[in-house]
């Protein structure tokens, strides 16, 4: 199997992780800048739409890395999704996938499932949770938490900081009671 | 009143410190930024690649069915211990010349309860802050109204800091 054919396979978490870990020591040693993704939420607001509030009132100039480096992520995504994809459906667990077929969602040729999270489907009560609800929890709880998986699971733990454990353990707590307790309720909608 | 601010001026003007035109205190041109961009591309195609930015293999994650999303995020935060281990022993400093500086991080109760809250988004989007900016680039168009509402979710958190328990 060609490099290029072997990349563009799903790659095993042992390949993944080190390099998800690696960008730690990398935006440290290229700049002196912490890993964490949600402030760039952070930095649009206080860029786009400041409106007085003093959380938004910084030099958000200064932190125009992280929003470049967002733009990175998408672009990121631009390039796996059209010269690295084998277009191959997503293989999950057959146990979840039974569940889900219980809900209607047996589309797996995305990595989002198509049958909940289209244009069409905002506008269904599912939908307008799954995405504008969820998304809304997102970036409020990871404000308040002061960070999200990049500055508390991953920056924050290697760094040995107590306050990102007691953050990740709380992500933790709140996805497995989303998962098994409620989002069953959302998705029989 | 007046007067006297100005004679104290007079008598003690503002002295440029050697460290104020130091070159690592000049404001970098915004292309100085492109290097993150190459990061953040690098890392956006780690993943899609492992899949972390999958609605479906998060809800594995949360129903315990797969060590997957276990295995990379424990893999990634043991390389980032290390190196931070590392840079710290032989006193690294970065490209240009600068000690390494992490802040460290202080411990409230929003770390509780943001944390509660950002873990039922987790599991609802299937996706973090990161994930979302990936997912609309592999062409999931509606997702950018899940990063809208996220920015928005933001904004009011930023509304109502001042209310909210700490």
């Amino acid at each position: 199997m060609g490099i290029i054919e072997s990349l563009k396979q799903p790659w095993p978490w042992y390949i993944a992780g080190p390099l998800i870990g690696l960008t730690v020591p990398m935006l440290l040693i290229v700049g002196n800048k912490s890993f964490g993704i949600s402030s760039s939420l952070r930095h649009i607001c206080a860029s786009c739409l400041p409106a007085n509030i003093p959380f938004f009132k910084y030099d958000w100039k200064k932190e125009l890395w992280n929003l470049f480096f967002v733009l990175g992520i998408l672009l990121g995504g631009v390039i796996a999704a059209s010269l690295l994809s084998n277009h191959a459906p997503v293989e999950v667990s057959p146990k979840l996938a039974a569940e889900l077929a219980g809900y209607g969602i047996t589309d797996y040729s995305n990595l989002v499932p198509k049958d909940i999270m289209t244009w069409p489907s905002l506008l269904t009560l599912k939908g307008f949770l799954l995405m504008v609800v969820g998304g809304f929890l997102v970036g409020f709880g990871t404000r308040y938490a002061g960070g999200c998986t990049s500055g508390h699971a991953i920056m924050g733990l290697s760094n040995l900081q107590w306050p990102s454990l007691i953050a990740t353990i709380c992500f933790m707590i709140g996805g497995l009671l989303m998962a098994n307790l409620i989002l069953p309720l959302i998705l029989i909608l | 009143m007046q007067q006297h601010t100005d004679t104290v001026h007079q008598t003690q003007p503002h002295t440029l410190k050697a460290s104020d035109t130091h070159p690592i205190q000049v404001q970098q041109k915004w292309y100085a930024n492109l290097k993150y961009m190459i990061i953040g591309m690098l890392f956006g195609i780690v993943f899609v690649k492992s899949e972390v930015i999958s609605w479906f293999r998060i809800q594995e994650m949360f129903r315990l069915e797969s060590f997957h999303m276990y295995g990379i995020i424990g893999s990634a935060i043991l390389t980032g211990m290390v190196s931070i281990l590392l840079l710290k022993k032989f006193k690294i400093k970065t490209m240009d010349g600068e000690p390494i500086n992490i802040a460290p991080k202080t411990f409230n109760k929003g770390q509780i309860y943001g944390g509660l809250i950002f873990g039922l988004g987790w599991a609802m989007t299937g996706a973090c802050p990161g994930p979302l900016f990936a997912q609309i680039g592999t062409g999931v168009t509606v997702i950018s109204v899940t990063l809208l509402s996220a920015i928005a979710g933001t904004w009011v958190y930023g509304l109502l800091r001042e209310k909210l328990p700490r």
